[in-house]
């Protein structure tokens, strides 16, 4: 399957990243790593598209690895759709100081406009 | 997300302060009381408040909350206590029927759950528990405080107007509301 994984720098999104990592070393899925610039987040794409990379080349697997620049979810969909991929991964999103789960906006556009599957990682 | 958040630039009014006692709608006899003190496994009003976690209908969940379990009823009460806010239940004898807590964001600023057990809704309980948390956080110099609560959750949004809270952002799933106790 072709995967896209989509990560912006908040927690939820390194935890998708290490779940579709590990997924794929077991199922042989084929994974692309979008990073785009998350508002919400403090991390600089620069150091994810680098620690990005180092996951998958740790884990054997090609580190095809794309800084996707403009409106996060936009652009998230669009490479989803013009290369084919099957599933689009994203964090599953973070939980408030009481433990409510919040979707990242993110998370929320992806979800209403993709065409393809989206899966969310908890 | 947070700081997209726009509180009422008005202080509400006064809210009543625990203990309160009335007649729910039902005609029980319901206590409101501030949980105070350590609230730890053991402890007699710990213990019943799982139990109310662990009977709560699963329908009545937001946004994953209670969890489902009694270990992970545990584990999430453990890390809400742990973060000193404040806590009003309500109790029938030694029954509780409703929970309602503010949890610190920051120094000045709590987010606000309240859970009524499905036996006890619709008989005003809500309310008055509600009112009795934010009277509780007000005494103590609480200033703000928010909530999120899923769109179509008609009777949750009606009572949280009903005491004042106003829409503080409204593009995600689940919308956010506020007020301003002090």
């Amino acid at each position: 399957m072709k995967v896209l994984l989509g990560i912006g720098g908040a927690d939820d999104s390194l935890d998708a990243l290490h779940e579709t990592v590990e997924r794929a070393v077991e199922t042989g899925d084929e994974v692309t790593v979008a990073v785009v610039e998350n508002p919400d987040s403090d991390r600089a794409p620069e150091d994810l598209v680098d620690v990005a990379r180092e996951t998958l080349t740790d884990a054997g697997l090609e580190a095809d690895v794309r800084r996707l620049s403009g409106d996060p979810g936009s652009s998230i969909v669009e490479l989803a759709e013009s290369e084919e991929f099957d599933q689009i991964v994203l964090g599953g999103g973070q939980r408030s100081p009481m433990g409510k789960i919040r979707l990242g906006n993110i998370a929320e556009f992806v979800l209403l406009n993709a065409r393809v599957s989206v899966k969310l990682v908890r | 997300m947070s700081d997209e958040r726009a509180y009422p630039s008005e202080v509400a009014t006064e809210f009543p302060r625990p203990p309160r006692e009335f007649e729910d709608a039902e005609g029980r006899p319901i206590e409101v009381r501030a949980w105070e003190g350590e609230h730890g496994p053991g402890d007699d009003a710990f213990e019943s408040v799982v139990e109310m976690y662990v009977e709560f209908d699963p329908a009545d969940r937001a946004q994953g909350v209670p969890p489902v379990g009694e270990d992970r009823i545990r584990e999430w009460l453990a890390n809400l206590f742990e973060q000193d806010g404040y806590d009003v239940l309500a109790w029938q004898g030694d029954e509780v029927a409703g929970h309602a807590t503010l949890v610190p964001d920051d120094d000045s600023t709590y987010e606000l759950a309240i859970f009524v057990h499905q036996e006890y809704q619709g008989a005003g309980i809500g309310t008055k528990l509600i009112e009795a948390l934010l009277g509780h956080g007000q005494e103590h110099g609480a200033e703000y405080v928010w909530l999120t609560v899923e769109r179509w959750n008609r009777p949750a949004v009606a009572l949280y107007e009903k005491v004042g809270f106003e829409t503080a952002a409204a593009e995600s799933f689940e919308m956010e509301m506020a007020i301003r106790l002090n």
